[in-house]
């Protein structure tokens, strides 16, 4: 199990003032279990991907993994005890090529696996495993081979951060189908889903909605999506009627 | 004469060989050639002064290489050398240069190798130069290549320019002439550490119609070391070049970085890009979720950027 006890993350502003992006938060996540953490944007959901994998340093609270506090553990510390995560933009390399990359996820895997999780990602091994990660390749085939390389580790926590995003519908579903299979009543392992689709959301056992650094909503698709649809579509409906009021003025 | 261990490792390093390979060779060793053999479409020869090579690839030839690599052990050496390639009308062919050095004392061991390469029509090349320096640090190892090559019309070469660690002290000048639809691609990688300086200027003159040049720079500075690189893109014709400097800059190194496009014709399309910088956060700590450590993670991004 994850656990985040009291989080507090802050980051200067242009100014050089103290802003807090996240407030205080206290979350579970418990083994066998698919989580989707959804809200606005800006709300804080990558940045608390990042205060998990140490990636930002939370300014108060704790964070434990297997009842071990892993608050002072650096990023690699934390890789190697069983935290993975796919970043939201991932970083492109010169030189590095998809096969560098996922040996380097993955050091001691046979190259079959390489190529199957490849596939798995929609990509044909034969055409992509040479190529460089560098600006050539897509923005959608960069989000996949950063899945495949979670995938591929397979560690205690898997965070994904919107895998949908920039990746088409043909193979998004197929994907998340493999997310979900892989991690639902697995015993051993936990996946977080950032994500903002619709699709992914009911898939998944719990839902966490953060906005403002905090929580706003927490509990089971059938328990909350309602409110979610509600409040989604309230916000609609305000924006829509803010339009046509312009448009009379 | 035998090639001894040290020897060999350093022909390994440089030349990609283990032993004596077959096929057209010279292996300079200490001032002197040590091993050359000609092949059947590859003559290598002294040159007229005996201050050098002369090699000579058959017109048609398809396919083959030379191997011409230097090898200085003996301490406080300045060699120097003039070698001339001829790349006959149609040939195909690649030529394995490189300069080790082993030097344990406190004297300077130095090599020039002044190269002259012609690329006759319709031939085509691959040139391959590595340098690279070993030993205790007091006795400082000095490189400083020319290469002055002309690319025929309908010709092609790609020189390919490395130096792996090790070099104290580097001047590389390179002059080229490209004529009629002849297409030139230089490709640079440098690593300077200590308090290493490398020096590189280029200098690609497009004569003909059609004729295109690109240059392509890889650079890491670390720790104190010092790095200029030039590189001077002249058009004289409707033609196209393209010079690119991308460099990682680490602890207190410099570079400075100065392309130059000069353009004699309103069709000559002649473009560059520079940029310095440290190697991106944000890569570093992908590669460190990953498992790695921070230094791992830095030698990981700098052998793929100079790959
Ligand atoms: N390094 C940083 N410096 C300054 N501000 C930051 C930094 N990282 C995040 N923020 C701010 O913190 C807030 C939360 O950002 P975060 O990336 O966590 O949002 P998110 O919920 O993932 O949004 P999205 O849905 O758009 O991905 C935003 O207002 C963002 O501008
Ligand atoms: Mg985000």
């Amino acid at each position: 199990m994850l656990k985040l006890e009291d989080i507090c993350m802050q980051v200067s502003n242009d100014n050089g003032e103290n802003i807090e992006i996240l407030k205080g938060l206290n979350i579970k996540f418990q083994k066998g279990k698919v989580y989707a953490v959804t809200g606005p944007n800006g709300g804080g959901k990558t940045s608390i991907a990042k205060v998990i994998m140490g990636i930002y340093r939370h300014s108060k609270g704790h964070i434990y993994l297997e009842d071990e506090d892993i608050s002072e553990l650096s990023v690699t510390e934390r890789a190697r005890k069983g935290i993975g995560y796919a970043f939201q933009q991932p970083p492109r390399f010169k030189g590095l090529t998809i096969k560098d990359i996922l040996n380097i996820a993955s050091p001691e895997a046979d190259l079959i696996y390489l190529r199957k999780y490849l596939r798995d990602v929609g990509l044909c091994p034969e055409d992509y495993l040479d190529r460089d990660l560098g600006a050539g390749l897509s923005g959608g085939e960069i989000k996949r081979i950063e899945m495949a390389q979670l995938l591929l580790r397979a560690p205690l926590i898997s965070i994904f951060d919107e895998p949908e995003a920039g990746v088409d519908l043909w193979t998004i579903q197929k994907l998340l189908g493999l997310i979900v299979s892989r991690y639902k009543n697995n015993p051993h392992k936990t996946a977080v889903i950032i994500t903002h689709n619709e699709k992914i959301i009911p898939m998944c056992d719990e839902i966490l909605v953060i906005d403002g650094g905090v929580i706003t909503a927490q509990g089971t698709p059938k328990e909350i999506w309602h409110l979610i649809k509600d409040e989604i579509e309230c916000k609609v409906r305000d924006q829509c009627q803010g339009d046509v009021i312009y448009e009379i003025k | 004469m035998k090639l001894s261990k040290l020897d060999l490792d350093l022909l390994n390093t440089i030349a990609d060989i283990k032993g004596v390979p077959s096929g057209a060779l010279n292996i300079r060793l200490n001032g002197a050639s040590l091993i050359r053999q000609s092949s059947p479409n590859i003559s290598v020869g002294p040159n007229a002064d005996g201050t050098g090579l002369i090699v000579e690839i058959k017109p048609g030839t398809r396919d083959e290489t030379v191997h011409v690599p230097v090898v200085l052990t003996q301490a406080g050496l300045q060699d120097k050398v003039y070698n001339t390639f001829i790349v006959g009308e149609g040939a195909d062919a690649t030529i394995i240069a490189g300069c080790g050095i082993h030097n344990d004392s406190h004297a300077i061991s130095r090599h020039d190798g002044i190269h002259e390469i012609i690329v006759k029509a319709g031939a085509k090349l691959k040139y391959l130069e590595k340098h690279y320096g070993e030993g205790s640090d007091a006795g400082k190892r000095v490189l400083n290549p020319t290469t002055v090559i002309t690319v025929e019309a309908g010709a092609s070469a790609e020189l390919e320019m490395v130096q792996i660690k090790g070099v104290d002290d580097t001047v590389r000048s390179t002059i080229a002439h490209v004529h009629e639809k002849g297409n030139l691609k230089i490709i640079e990688r440098l690593l300077t550490q200590g308090e290493q300086k490398a020096e590189s200027d280029i200098q690609i003159v497009l004569e003909g119609t059609g004729g295109t040049a690109q240059v392509l720079s890889r650079a890491v500075a670390q720790g104190n070391s010092f790095q200029l690189f030039r590189a001077a893109l002249i058009g004289k014709a409707a033609c196209l070049g393209h010079v690119e400097c991308d460099a990682i800059l680490m602890d207190k190194a410099r570079i400075r970085s100065i392309p130059e496009i000069q353009a004699e014709n309103a069709d000559a399309v002649l473009t560059h890009e520079a940029a310095i910088g440290k190697i991106a956060g944000e890569q570093l700590v992908k590669l460190m979720s990953l498992g790695l450590t921070e230094e791992e993670a830095v030698n990981t991004i700098l052998e793929g950027f100079l790959r």
